[in-house]
């Protein structure tokens, strides 16, 4: 061809897209959510499919019932709870800090966040001031595995898609950031990196300048991920204008982090109600506009970028100092209660920790953001054909052990 | 080891507990649209806590949805107070995106009670609800869908309760023994089995 047939080309393809992006937003808007493709050639009856627990794209074991006609979807019944361990029981059981090893296995591909979350709740219920070496280090391990839950998400949701490609680049950066885990705290997955009142370990030597320099090749990668997968046709004609939901319908489902924000919300924990040292570090909550798979790709891209970014000012704004605060050794927190959230990879991670003054919680509820999130999954999925299920198990990005606890 | 259980000295500073919250702006608004709804309120770590009627939790919901734009049902669950009476305590989260703030609703409710279910109200409550009643047993009136989530159908038992033992329950789950002979084989309901003897 010659270039103006492929500027031709490459104009009629984005005005294809901005259309499916459109009619995808307006069937949301009149509540007729169906696939721009859809289209009757046999006259199937109903039948019932089941997808999963033993399915590689739902992640885990998570099963739907699918009412299907044809390859369309009238009806998706997620079935959950295969993973149950009783983590909640168990933080009943045990005193405040043995329940932190519990939760690096709810979200086992984002544990750093957990601890995090788990850590703030109690340290809300004693009213214990973190050192300011140890906020920043616990933002620095937050970001980093934000980063290595985005790539997980990006490389598997890539090859739920066909993209077998991103998979292997993402995974390579993960498994560098997973190394850097290891040498804090020589665990790769299950990290238990915090402790109530700050860290378990101060940074290893030399630990800050491999980041950095690992800090410095990421937007480079990001860029190549970018390549494989933004202005990829194939991966456009299955993400764009499929599981769209506006803004008012996520709040609505109670939808938290990229979903919300891909659907034009600008909402952030980490800016709305900052934890830590956050309030004080530059940054963009980035958010698009049509609230389908396309643009909440993009915005998990974009944040990656972002916590790059912050990672960056957080490496330099270190310096020595202590790293855990005044927590008394047995940690008895007065017999009241507290909620403590954190914007984890996923959307709002909070628990609900009820103390009845003795040295083990009364009661301690995970919030998980993958357990709400999951739940508006039928909503995203009528209407359209069975294969898209797969793409929006990806993009709402649920962990199962996050689900089922 | 007894050095290491002595505390220093300077921990032991003390720490403001929880204050009356009545006069909060939120809680008088709820008085002021629903008299004689709440029970109690209190603030705690910057967190209002409202306690209201276990009846009208419904209607508590819907106004602060609609009359104080908490637009975002962020979690229901429930605490189990096995000595106190009534026994459950039923918590929810609502959060605004116009005060960027939480609330804490709280009802009491008394074991085999029903609690007026606010999924009509958040979508978002839907599972959260299931969730409380597959855990705690608690039962809420008029959930569209109101099954066990995390357990399997016919589990007998609220894992959450205090009274339930932490080694769990015999549930009889794995075995069948009118489905599935003792010493293994195929099912005698299974069609397609071959007996080879």
């Amino acid at each position: 061809m010659t270039d103006e047939k492929i500027s031709q080309a490459e104009k009629d393809e984005a005005a294809y897209f901005a259309e499916r992006a459109q009619a995808g937003a307006a069937a949301a808007r009149s509540g007729t959510a169906a696939s721009p493709e859809a289209h009757t050639l046999f006259d199937v009856q109903e039948m019932e499919l089941n997808f999963g627990p033993q399915h590689p794209s739902t992640h885990g074991v998570l099963r739907l019932v699918l009412k299907v006609d044809g390859e369309k979807i009238l009806e998706a019944k997620p079935d959950i709870g295969y993973l149950h361990r009783g983590t909640e029981k168990l933080f009943e059981t045990e005193t405040y800090p043995m329940g932190i090893p519990h939760t690096d296995r709810l979200d086992y591909v984002a544990a750093a966040t957990n601890n995090h979350a788990f850590c703030l709740a109690v340290e809300k219920l004693l009213g214990v001031e973190i050192p300011r070496r140890a906020q920043l280090i616990r933002v620095i391990l937050d970001e980093l595995q934000r980063l290595s839950s985005h790539l997980v998400w990006l490389g598997t949701s890539g090859i739920d898609l066909g993209a077998v490609t991103p998979f292997w680049y993402a995974f390579r950066e993960r498994e560098q950031i997973l190394d850097f885990f290891e040498e804090y705290c020589g665990a790769r997955l299950t990290l238990n990196c915090m402790r109530i009142g700050g860290l378990p370990f101060d940074l290893t030597a030399g630990w800050t300048e491999r980041v950095s320099e690992f800090l410095a090749d990421l937007p480079a990668r990001i860029d190549d991920y970018e390549q494989l997968l933004t202005d990829n046709r194939i991966w456009k004609k299955r993400t764009v204008g499929v599981g769209v939901i506006s803004a008012e319908e996520c709040v609505e489902w109670g939808l938290t982090g990229p979903i919300i924000r891909g659907s034009g919300l600008a909402w952030d924990l980490r800016r709305a109600q900052p934890y830590e040292c956050y309030e004080e570090l530059d940054f963009v909550v980035p958010t698009r506009q049509n609230g389908d798979t396309y643009d909440r790709y993009i915005v998990r891209v974009q944040e990656m970028r972002q916590s790059a970014r912050i990672l960056r000012q957080c490496l330099e704004k270190l310096e020595p100092g202590e790293i855990r605060g005044k927590v008394p050794r047995v940690i008895k927190p007065p017999a009241e209660e507290v909620y403590a959230s954190i914007e984890s990879p996923k959307g709002e991670l909070g628990f609900y920790c009820v103390s009845n003054g003795t040295n083990k919680p009364y009661r301690m509820h995970v919030r998980p953001p993958s357990f709400i999130n999951l739940q508006a999954l039928p909503r995203l999925a009528k209407g359209h054909l069975v294969s898209d299920l797969v793409a929006l198990i990806g993009t709402i990005d649920i962990v199962l052990g996050e689900v089922d606890r | 080891m007894a050095d290491l259980e002595k505390a220093p000295a300077e921990e032991k500073k003390p720490r403001p507990g929880a204050v009356d919250a009545s006069g909060h702006p939120w809680v008088q608004a709820i008085r002021a649209a629903l008299p004689d709804t709440v029970v109690s309120a209190k603030e705690f770590a910057g967190q209002v806590t409202v306690v209201v009627q276990k009846d009208a939790i419904a209607r508590v919901a819907r106004h602060l949805k609609d009359g104080q734009d908490f637009k975002y049902c962020v979690d229901v669950t429930a605490v189990d107070w096995k000595d106190r009476s009534p026994r459950f305590e039923v918590v929810y989260h609502f959060y605004s995106f116009s005060k960027n703030a939480r609330i804490r609703v709280k009802c009491a409710a008394a074991d085999g009670e029903d609690v007026p279910s606010i999924a009509a109200v958040f979508l978002s409550a839907n599972w959260c609800e299931r969730e409380t009643w597959d855990m705690f047993g608690i039962k809420f009136s008029g959930h569209p869908d109101l099954r066990r989530i995390l357990t399997w159908e016919g589990f007998n038992g609220f894992p959450l309760r205090k009274d339930f033992p932490l080694e769990g329950i015999d549930t009889g789950a794995a075995v069948y023994p009118e489905e599935w002979p003792e010493g293994g084989g195929p099912s005698q309901k299974d069609s397609n089995r071959k007996v080879v003897s």
